[in-house]
């Protein structure tokens, strides 16, 4: 077998597994109670809190309820599974199989970017549905979709590598997390509008651009150019999956 | 006979506590190898380190020709391995366990569709198929276990304590399975409390204690080695010698009674039992029973694993 084909072999196999990971994970947890309540019932009861007694067009607050959506849902699968798969004993197992931990870690990602992908579209179809809100340009659509779901289910990941003895410990961590970079993203309030030092902290979170690119899709202006958002989503899941790689590995024997 | 795991210098420190203090082994192909020791003597990291789920202090291992550190997915890819614990999941069918492990280890779908089916008729699981796994009982998962490993066609197994606190029925079916295949070629790497199943299973078994291994050898080896626990076991019609006539005998280092009779501590049983024949007929002794045996393997154990003072 040449060096090529034995590369070759090896990332098919690799990959082969992550898809066997992320059968697994949608099997076993995107029914879970922790997974529902806080990525789909978070994001609704947000958006009432939000849109109840303000006089805004409903459409105009499309674009941020898409976007809110897509933030906890994607971002809700990977801080359960780890520490549940721990918890259950099931990981020492997983991690002595061939599949490497960094495949294990990107089956993990993708069960987040298919979870989100998929409930974004409820968002959006009610949007279509019960408001004027229209897609301009589908094309930001998708790619602020597509690349936020993957960006917030990578974080998910990463948030999920500390060891903890409950599953709950690791959601109180992600819900520290993605609630106060919630409030400087843009979602409730443009970016624009915002305080001086809230436009300084925008740029930190992914959701800020995710929000940007869903806007233009809904033929709102973003605060960032497109191109900046998706180089700034793609450079965000990079670090977190580097990131996530490190911590994983770091401690992936404790806890077990 | 080719070594499948050689173990060169692994150790393993979890801050100032030495778990696995440089262990030196090697498993030749198609053995049951135990690995015995007591709580907290370095089995369970050791097996730990062997199957990468952690990553040792110094030193290395090498399986089937691969290094655990520097080609780890490779040095895994035949493994099938058991833990204490029937960690299956749960909320998955009994099916679905199978299959998943055989995808992970990138099993053909018809081979495992096949494999899968039969093994679960092997362990007496094909009509809780379509159950979810967390209505088995901890026999029927252990069971499970086994099968979601052995599916994986691996060439070795590593099994910890794989019959702890299981019924009867389970532990039987499970050795002999596991016997049925290492008679196939498969090597077995056994972490066991159970000093008769190591006995019964085992072609050579390794000792460790306090991170280190102990000694390594055969049941049988073993046994020879604390030659001092070898004894000459006797029995009288009637009533028996008084004690320090049994203890006069050359040879003899302990006398303690036993079922009636006498076990006679010695270096040499053979030549105690000759002795034994000529006191009693000299003295009129009525010997009923007589046999030359070497300690148990649990006696070698706590011998090998007893906390002793350190030698100058």
């Amino acid at each position: 077998m040449t060096a090529h084909t034995e590369t070759a072999h090896t990332w098919s196999r690799q990959l082969g597994g992550a898809l066997v990971i992320v059968k697994k994970n949608a099997l076993l947890y995107y029914l879970r109670p922790p997974v529902l309540i806080f990525g789909v019932l978070f994001p609704v009861f947000f958006f009432l809190a939000f849109k109840m007694g303000r006089p805004v067009p409903a459409e105009s607050i499309v674009p941020g309820m898409v976007a809110m959506a897509l933030w906890f849902t994607a971002s809700a699968v990977g801080p359960l599974v780890t520490p549940w798969e721990r918890r259950a004993r099931t990981y020492e197992r997983l991690i002595a199989t061939p599949v490497s931990l960094r495949a294990i870690i990107g089956g993990d990602v993708v069960s987040g970017l298919i979870f989100g992908g998929c409930l974004s579209i409820v968002p959006v179809l009610l949007g279509l549905l019960l408001t004027d809100a229209t897609i301009v340009r589908p094309g930001l659509l998708a790619a602020g979709i597509v690349l936020g779901a993957l960006s917030f289910a990578t974080l998910g990941v990463l948030l999920a590598a500390p060891p903890a003895s409950s599953p709950s410990n690791i959601m109180l961590l992600s819900n520290l997390v993605r609630l106060p970079l919630l409030f400087v993203s843009g979602i409730f309030v443009p970016i624009a509008q915002m305080p001086g030092w809230a436009r300084w902290v925008a740029p930190i979170s992914p959701l800020s651009y995710a929000g940007g690119l869903i806007r233009g899709g809904f033929g709102q202006a973003g605060y960032f150019a497109p191109w900046l958002s998706v180089l700034m989503l793609v450079v965000f899941t990079a670090v977190f999956f580097l990131a996530a790689c490190r911590f994983h590995r770091r401690w992936r024997a404790r806890g077990l | 006979m080719t070594n499948v795991i050689e173990v060169h210098g692994l150790t393993k420190r979890y801050g100032q506590v030495l778990a696995v203090d440089g262990v030196d082994f090697a498993v030749r192909e198609g053995e049951v190898f135990g690995f015995l020791g007591p709580n907290g003597a370095g089995k369970t990291t050791t097996v730990r380190l062997l199957t990468g789920v952690l990553a040792p202090t110094a030193g290395t291992a090498r399986i089937q020709d691969h290094d655990i550190r520097t080609e780890p997915l490779l040095s895994r890819a035949h493994l099938g391995i058991v833990p204490e614990e029937a960690n299956v999941y749960v909320d998955l069918s009994v099916w679905q366990n199978v299959m998943l492990m055989a995808q992970l280890h990138g099993v053909p779908r018809r081979q495992r569709v096949q494999e899968g089916d039969r093994l679960l008729d092997a362990l007496g699981l094909a009509d809780r198929k379509r159950h979810k796994a967390r209505t088995l009982s901890k026999g029927l998962r252990q069971r499970l276990m086994l099968c979601a490993a052995l599916v994986t066609n691996p060439q070795i197994l590593f099994l910890d304590e794989p019959t702890s606190g299981l019924d009867v029925h389970s532990a039987r079916l499970i050795r002999e399975i596991v016997r049925e295949r290492n008679r196939a070629g498969l090597t077995v790497f056994l972490t066991t409390h159970n000093m008769d199943e190591a006995d019964a299973m085992c072609s050579r078994v390794a000792i460790i204690n306090q991170g280190r291994i102990a000694a390594i050898d055969t049941p049988d080896g073993l046994r020879g080695v604390i030659r001092s626990r070898q004894y000459t076991e006797v029995g009288f019609e009637g009533s028996p010698p008084a004690t320090d006539d049994l203890a006069s005998l050359p040879g003899v280092v302990q006398v303690a009674e036993h079922d009636g009779g006498a076990r006679l501590y010695t270096e040499a049983p053979g030549r105690v039992a000759v002795e034994i024949v000529g006191r009693a007929q000299a003295s009129g002794w009525q010997v009923v029973h007589l046999c030359t045996c070497k300690p148990s393997l649990e006696e070698v154990f706590v011998h090998l694993t007893a906390d002793k003072p350190q030698e100058a």
